[in-house]
């Protein structure tokens, strides 16, 4: 399954802050405002590492007068396994959007009162219409959106990589390759590369890619754990399997770095707002989940996470250079052959996990 | 005097009920329940189904397991192998340091220890990596002598090609011997710091050079430090995930990720349980032998 950990959160930069953080929790307290409320003035937030913007939940407890309480995860298989045995009284989590799908099945998600969440007006409107894992928006909000491609060093490539060839099935970058080591996000892009639809079930398909992966291993140099940006930064790979926002982060320090989506189509993702069953403060939640929406919030935090935002208002506010950056915000021709991984049941899961352990012990 | 051997009763239970309840609640409540689990089967997304069933069993079992159980506990050998090594002239060093020298030299020793794991494998990938410290060495040892030759007259040594350390086996045994160094040097430390010195003074006077004293006074004598030092690197090293995920190249798959993927990604609790439970057998394989070797020796009159 899908666990696109935010790589840099276990960057050279980030890796102190984030165990530091993880070590005290964060908790941002502040005189409490007079806000009456049926529900006491809290709210327990369940979030990636660095994924907010740095005033955001300062702002809201001033707005609303109600305490954040931030706690982080590192994976999606993280927050599932957490929720899986019982909600330990988170009120607003972050899943990524495959997750979603899986949660709703599993019943550990409240469904969302959208008269409450004024500002979903701020979302741009293929982001409520085209969600096939959570249809209607019944569920889940968009908070980021995020695609999978190939992040390169310009210099170090005779010409465009903009085909998945590169990586999965060529010698052309002998020893300067790392592909992730997550199994539905190889293999199922590896399914893009064969002609096929990711959300293709088929077992000789996977058999089919399992085969070419096992022929493609002697040129990969590594399997990465979602920390793709740091090999390539660092210089050990030239090209990388990655996600958009993950490569933008690095490009703003090394401009001989950029990302393209292959030409076949890729897997795109999105990272959603959502409360899971027996949230102890729903109430608080809603209200949460509407201020993310604000345009100057949105922009506030996109300032400080810079992946791509589903918030048309917020994107407004933003400086040209996010705006027209082709990296955060990829061709549309391209985009339209990218697609949402729908959850494809536990046998393929169970496949997918084998074929995994096949390749990585072949 | 019934009553002062029931008070006797109730000082031991006094005593021992926490810890016997601290067993219970944190250690093997906890194992039975994942236990049960390796018998059951998913029964939708959330709920496991205890039913008996051998099947996680019979999968583990499969040639692909197996072969990835054997490469396990082969590069646990290594490692465990190249700390016994690293660490008896260690141990031994440290045993014969000066009492003001000592504490410091055990200090060295447990330092990292008490650093982040994750911190001291990111810390490693800063030194092996292509752009990382052991290569920029190298490089500019390379250089020196290549200033050197051209200094005597000779043709200068070609470009610097920069060795590969980072990702591959290479680098796993590298990473888990250097965190599970301390688990060998700690032991082998005991047992030698115990060891009565006139045997080794005898074993000089009667003629025994360094070496032979060594090997047949030093070795035999510390055996009960060596293999508890085995045993102790041995089994955390098999189960050890984060470093070959770190560190390891495309083949460096140990049974541990594997066990990690199928409570995370697979969420097929009760293989994983399975393969946790074979993991776990092996342990106490390892932990049975010991005892049987150590009873052995008690048998024979050599008992430490």
């Amino acid at each position: 399954m899908t666990g696109h950990a935010k790589s840099y959160r276990t960057s050279r930069r980030s890796l102190l802050k984030g165990l530091g953080a993880a070590a005290i929790g964060i908790s941002l307290t502040s005189p409490k405002r007079s806000a009456w409320a049926a529900e006491e003035p809290k709210l327990n937030f369940y979030n990636w590492d660095t994924y907010i913007g740095e005033t955001t939940l300062e702002n809201f407890t001033e707005a609303s007068g109600i305490d954040v309480n931030m706690s982080l995860f590192a994976t999606n298989d993280e927050l599932f396994a957490k929720l899986r045995a019982g909600n330990p009284g988170y009120d607003v989590i972050v899943p990524g959007s495959e997750f979603v799908e899986r949660m709703i099945q599993a019943n550990l998600l409240e469904p969302l009162d959208h008269s409450k969440i004024p500002n979903i007006k701020n979302i741009a409107p293929e982001f409520m219409t085209d969600a096939p894992f959570d249809p209607g928006r019944k569920f889940s909000l968009p908070y980021t959106w995020l695609v999978i491609g190939i992040g390169y060093r310009k210099s170090k490539v005779k010409e465009t990589p903009d085909s998945w060839k590169v990586l999965f099935d060529s010698d052309a970058y002998k020893g300067r390759i790392a592909v992730m080591s997550d199994a539905s996000e190889l293999f199922r892009n590896c399914f893009k590369y064969l002609g096929h639809s990711l959300n293709d079930a088929s077992p000789e398909l996977l058999k089919q890619a399992e085969v070419m992966l096992i022929k493609q291993k002697p040129n990969v140099k590594a399997f990465h754990e979602d920390n793709g940006q740091d090999l390539l930064l660092s210089g050990e790979v030239d090209l990388v399997m990655e996600y958009n926002g993950d490569i933008a982060q690095i490009m703003t320090e090394d401009d001989d770095i950029t990302f393209i989506v292959p030409k076949e189509g890729a897997m795109r993702q999105q990272d959603t707002l959502a409360i899971p069953k027996g949230a102890p403060h729903p109430e608080n939640a809603l209200k949460f989940i509407n201020f993310i929406f604000e345009p100057e919030v949105g922009a506030e935090i996109t300032k400080t996470i810079l992946y791509p935002s589903p918030n048309a208002a917020a994107v407004a506010l933003m400086p040209e250079a996010y705006k027209n950056n082709p990296v955060i915000f990829p061709p549309a021709d391209v985009m339209a052959k990218c697609e949402y991984p729908n959850y494809l049941g536990a046998d393929f899961t169970r496949l997918l996990d084998e074929a995994m352990t096949r390749l990585r012990a072949a | 005097m019934a009553t002062r051997t029931q008070e006797r009763r109730l000082a031991f239970l006094a005593t021992a009920l926490p810890p016997i309840a601290w067993v219970v609640v944190f250690f093997l409540a906890p194992l039975a329940i994942v236990w049960a689990y390796s018998f059951g089967q998913n029964a939708g997304l959330t709920e496991v189904d205890i039913n008996g069933t051998f099947a996680n069993y019979t999968r583990a079992l499969e040639p692909l397991y197996l072969g990835i159980f054997a490469k396990s506990i082969f590069v646990a050998g290594i490692t465990t192998l190249l700390c016994l090594i690293i660490g008896f002239p260690v141990a031994l060093s440290i045993v014969f340091a000066s009492e003001r020298w000592r504490p410091w030299m055990l200090m060295l020793i447990m330092l990292p220890f008490w650093t982040n794991l994750l911190i001291r494998t990111y810390a490693l990938i800063a030194v092996l990596r292509t752009e990382g410290y052991a290569n920029f060495t190298l490089e500019w040892l390379w250089n020196q002598g290549s200033w050197l030759m051209t200094l005597v007259g000779l043709q200068p040594l070609g470009e610097f090609t920069p060795l590969q350390l980072l990702y591959n086996n290479f680098a796993v045994v590298v990473g888990l011997v250097y965190v599970h160094l301390p688990f060998m040097v700690l032991p082998l430390f005991a047992a030698l710091d115990r060891l009565d010195k006139s045997l080794i003074e005898a074993s000089l006077d009667l003629g025994a050079g360094h070496l032979r004293t060594l090997l047949f006074i030093v070795v035999p004598l510390a055996l009960p430090g060596i293999i508890s030092g085995i045993i102790i690197t041995f089994v955390p090293a098999l189960g050890a995930y984060l470093t070959p995920d770190l560190l390891g190249g495309p083949d460096s798959q140990m049974i541990a990720n594997v066990i990690e993927r199928q409570f995370k990604r697979a969420n097929d609790w009760p293989f994983g349980a399975a393969l946790s439970f074979l993991l776990m057998y092996a342990t106490f394989a390892a932990i049975a032998l010991r005892a049987y070797f150590s009873r052995g020796k008690a048998a024979d009159g050599h008992g430490i």
